[in-house]
């Protein structure tokens, strides 16, 4: 990239509230995976007579957001109606929000890290407002699928604080752990749920990035639907944006929309700012202006969830764990569930940390799966750690049986009954070969008077050999030390 | 003998003594709802198939109804009197409507209204025009025109209406019955088709103010799929008739009554005026005080506009929905933009159309500022000046319109100039959300004329007994239009 340039970055970033019963303006149900046109009720489609009433929960997680991004709460929460024709918008507008009057959350910040440094970006606003249907285009015709018609979704926006993709990805994943942990979205890129525009522009380096005046022409790219798209077309951009100032064309450049072909890899002119929609903003008159109390707000604030940053404090703080270690344990909030989950089973945390961040994500990663896929529950795997633990099977044992009941879908219990790899538990039994081998080896005896203690590895590894591994190591080699000694 | 020409008490006795059937008020209903079509062209539907209700202690029980065609109907045609919407059977009914057949009510048609409640003709329905059952040569006004004319012409005592403007109370006026809409949110909009959702009521039209009671009574209550319907179990609009009114204080606006105002007054308005004036005289014979106020001449002028300019904006915006794509007649066209193109061009009447235009070009980013918001700045503006004449009166007493039905001939739904004030003051009673009646008052050249009383919001018990006590003495109570052309 040429130096010569500092780049700003500005998200919209919409997601999909999806931890509500029903959609934030209908009494259909707010659920992802079901037939197409499932979850539908008149309103969704806009019958002539329907009305819109509003989700109190869908308010609830929407100002529970604008808490958490320190944005300033609205006194009245209004809504407004954004007009235009799309077939996915059956009502010919959108239930959205303004800056005037004031949305959920306004004037905000959130410090977030990128690869080890804390940044900061300032929010403009954040906004509830109704998905539009899902509409997919065939060669002849096209479906729409109005389950998404009304979902309620949030639309963050910042100003352009961010300075690279790596930055802009990193705020994006921060916010996508931030709606998980706060029970608000599954914030899953894959079902549609996060859904970015992204504004690019370039400047030159030497000025001040805080006037205004300074900033170049602003790029808008529209409907970026994964964080790896998102730092692909502000990469793309960037480099677009260099090469037009290297060609002397930047000047010529209009202010403009365009949109990511994932594709081409590339980002494609849609239309100039200047044959922007107007969409003709109103106050939606059919949901009259509610107060927001500020018993409300102190009660929402008060239920805010743990998130990710307190747990990671919490793991590095009261359980000892590393910084390294708690990073990748509250990665995932289904991770870091399962781990907590693990912890209430009596599992000691380092060791459970080890299991799951070492161990088990892993091999989920080996077999592509994500943890929200699998069988396995914190109490079986919590039992499979106990009995390692407790040397009823080695560590090298304990580590396939998490492997295959991962990989098979099986009770790890199951899978060590089935493999006959139960350890030689009891201690006559182990002595008795322990016996054996010090009589076949008494050069090793010797030795080991001699003063070559180590030599007592070589014999565990003997027993080990004869019990084709099924001896609990650390026994063997307290019964073999015992036995040399008293020879 | 007939009943369908009686009120709605009488009516409930004979049912509850034996002396008719359910059955054979439906049969009468039927019978003149089809002569009235002929002579009126008020319905869209006639439901010949109406199927006798139980006859309880609730008094509308048994007793035919008609419902304005903006009602959404479960599996009975519903089409705004649009050709947008001309093939339409819905699959889930209107709250209102809902309550009305909870009491027992028989709905056995649909009414014609100018298009989607946009006019005030009665001429823009998909289905031709309405004439006005006293002279057929006259309009109805509307929008509720077919069911103001079915209840003047004694189809059956009462008919929902709908009022954006003043689509209930001047058609009433025409018509010479009562006309009411209660206060905004009384009456649940869920399945009412919209126009202008900030000025849109439900209500009722019917030949006395004793009926508009009882069926507002039946119609309204809180409703969960409307966030500004409100709890009225309190209000027992019908209980609460006693006739009572010495010491009640009206007022009239001075800008809009005196016939100074008018200096080309016509022969008719002078004659209406006057009737205005004895009307204000019987309400002091019955105790009342009334007073003249004067309002600001300036504000007064500017309510027209800023009617059309709020309802213009909120319809074009309500009815984006009508595309042709999910229900209504499914225009041609090779991709979905013709096709809705070509559904609405052919769909919508020249009228809606202008209406449209007004309403996207105040809308409009660089004109929003001008038109949209100056228009909701003075809309506050009136109905602050309304409820500071609330503060020392208990309604506003105003004449309706400036005459009695004009002739359809003459009329192109173009106001004169000069009685602007007089025909459109209604509005106020919507941009304020007030509680507001409409009945007759008296006669000009042999058609009725009417004088309309509005009260503060949630005060329409107040409001309703006013007009009881006005009604009673006036002596226009239950009358039928006799045809006098």
């Amino acid at each position: 990239m040429d130096n010569n340039y500092k780049v700003l970055i500005g998200l919209e970033m919409h997601c999909e509230i999806s931890e509500t019963n029903t959609k934030v303006f209908s009494s259909a149900r707010n659920s992802y995976s079901d037939v197409p046109n499932s979850n539908i009720r008149p309103v969704d489609m806009a019958f002539p007579g329907t009305l819109p009433v509003v989700n109190k929960e869908a308010v609830k997680k929407a100002l529970m957001a604008s808490i958490i991004l320190n944005c300033k709460q609205p006194e009245y929460m209004y809504f407004e109606r954004k007009n235009y024709y799309y077939p996915d918008l059956p009502k010919g507008f959108q239930i959205t929000q303004e800056t005037k009057p004031a949305p959920v959350g306004i004037y905000g910040s959130l410090k977030f890290n990128c690869n080890g440094e804390e940044k900061e970006v300032r929010i403009n606003n954040i906004h509830l407002e109704e998905d539009a249907a899902s509409t997919d285009h065939y060669g002849s015709y096209s479906t729409i699928d109005y389950n998404r018609a009304g979902v309620p979704l949030l639309e963050l926006v910042t100003y352009p604080d961010l300075h690279s993709a790596e930055e802009a990805v990193a705020f994006l994943e921060t916010m996508r752990s931030i709606y998980q942990y706060a029970g608000i979205s599954e914030a899953d890129s894959k079902k549609g749920q996060i859904r970015c525009d992204v504004n690019v522009s370039i400047m030159d380096k030497d000025k001040d990035e805080s006037k205004e005046e300074n900033w170049g022409t602003k790029v808008e790219i529209k409907n970026v639907n994964s964080f790896g798209g998102v730092r692909d077309a502000i990469n793309y951009e960037i480099e677009r944006q260099i090469e037009l100032k290297h060609t002397g064309n930047y000047d010529e450049m209009e202010q403009q929309t365009r949109r990511w072909d994932e594709e081409l890899g590339e980002t494609v002119y849609m239309r100039s700012k200047v044959d922007a929609i107007d969409y003709k903003y109103f106050v939606e008159p059919n949901i009259p202006k509610f107060k927001i109390s500020d018993q409300w707000l102190e009660e929402i604030r008060k239920n805010i969830p743990e998130l990710a940053n307190e747990r990671k404090e919490k793991y590095m703080n009261q359980l000892e764990l590393s910084e390294y270690d708690a990073t990748i344990l509250v990665k995932e909030k289904s991770v870091s569930d399962f781990f907590e989950d693990v912890l209430k089973e009596g599992v000691e945390p380092k060791i459970a940390s080890n299991w799951i961040s070492s161990i088990m994500l892993g091999n989920l990663n080996k077999l592509e799966k994500e943890i929200k896929d699998i069988s396995l529950t914190p109490k079986m795997l919590a039992e499979l750690i106990t009995k390692v633990t407790k040397g009823e099977v080695s560590i090298k044992q304990g580590k396939e049986v998490l492997l295959k009941s991962l990989e098979e879908d099986l009770d790890p219990i199951k899978v060590i009954d089935d493999l006959g790899i139960k350890q030689i538990g009891s201690l006559d039994e182990i002595k008795k070969i322990v016996i054996e081998v010090l009589e076949e080896q008494p050069n090793a005896i010797d030795q080991y008077k001699n003063g070559k203690t180590n030599i007592i590895d070589f014999l565990v590894g003997q027993v080990m050999k004869k019990t084709k591994g099924r001896a609990n190591p650390s026994t063997t080699y307290d019964l073999l030390k015992q036995e040399l000694e008293n020879r | 003998m007939t009943y369908m020409n009686k009120g709605i008490k009488e009516i409930h006795e004979a049912l509850q003594s034996g002396k008719v059937t359910s059955r054979e008020l439906i049969q009468e209903s039927l019978e003149k709802s089809h002569q009235v079509q002929e002579k009126c062209n008020a319905f869209v539907t006639i439901l010949d198939d109406a199927k006798e209700k139980e006859v309880t202690s609730d008094l509308l029980s048994g007793i035919p109804y008609g419902i304005k065609d903006n009602y959404s109907t479960k599996g009975i045609l519903s089409t705004g009197s649009s050709n947008t919407l001309k093939d339409y059977v819905p699959f889930f009914t209107a709250t209102a409507i809902e309550n009305l057949s909870k009491q027992g009510a028989v709905p056995v048609n649909k009414t014609v209204m100018d298009e989607f409640g946009m006019g005030g003709t009665g001429t823009t329905g998909h289905t031709g025009i309405v004439r006005n059952p006293w002279d057929t040569k006259r309009m109805c006004a509307g929008s509720s025109s077919g069911s103001a004319a079915a209840v003047a012409a004694g189809v059956y005592p009462y008919a929902t209406g709908s009022d954006t403007g003043d689509s209930i109370r001047k058609p009433a006026a025409y018509c010479g019955i009562v006309g009411y809409k209660p206060t905004y949110g009384m009456i649940s909009r869920y399945g009412l088709f919209p126009f202008a959702s900030s000025l849109d009521h439900c209500g009722a039209l019917t030949r006395s103010v004793e009926d508009a009671a009882i069926v507002v009574d039946a119609m309204k209550g809180i409703d969960k799929l409307d966030m500004t319907s409100w709890d009225s179990s309190n209000i027992h609009l019908y209980e609460s008739l006693n006739g009572n009114v010495t010491g009640k204080k009206l007022c009239y606006v001075k800008e809009i009554c005196d016939i100074a105002n008018y200096p080309n007054a016509t022969e008719e308005l002078k004659e209406h005026l006057q009737n205005f004036k004895n009307c204000l005289e019987v309400c002091r014979s019955l105790g009342m005080e009334v007073e003249e106020v004067s309002v600001d001449k300036t504000l007064l002028n500017a309510l027209a506009s800023v009617y059309v300019v709020i309802s213009c904006a909120e319809a074009t915006s309500n009815m984006s929905n009508l595309t042709g794509l999910i229900f209504g007649p499914r225009s041609e066209g090779r991709d979905y933009i013709e096709s809705m193109k070509d559904y609405r061009t052919k769909g919508f009447s020249p009228l809606i159309k202008r209406r449209f235009v007004i309403g996207s070009y105040v809308l409009q980013a660089q004109n929003k500022d001008r038109y949209f918001h100056n228009a909701q700045r003075v809309r506050r503006l009136l109905v602050d000046e309304w409820n500071k004449l609330f503060e020392n009166y208990d309604a506003v007493i105003l004449p309706v319109g400036s005459g009695p039905a004009k002739l359809l001939e003459k009329n192109d739904d173009m106001l004169d100039k000069d009685t602007t004030i007089l025909e459109e003051h209604l509005q106020i009673g919507n941009f304020g959300g007030f509680p507001s009646i409409t009945i007759p008052d008296g006669f000009v050249n042999d058609l009725p004329v009417g004088v309309n009383i509005t009260g503060k919001c949630y005060d329409d018990e107040n409001v309703l007994n006013i007009a009881y006590a006005l009604e009673e003495k006036l002596g226009y109570k239950g009358q039928i239009a006799k045809e006098v052309a």
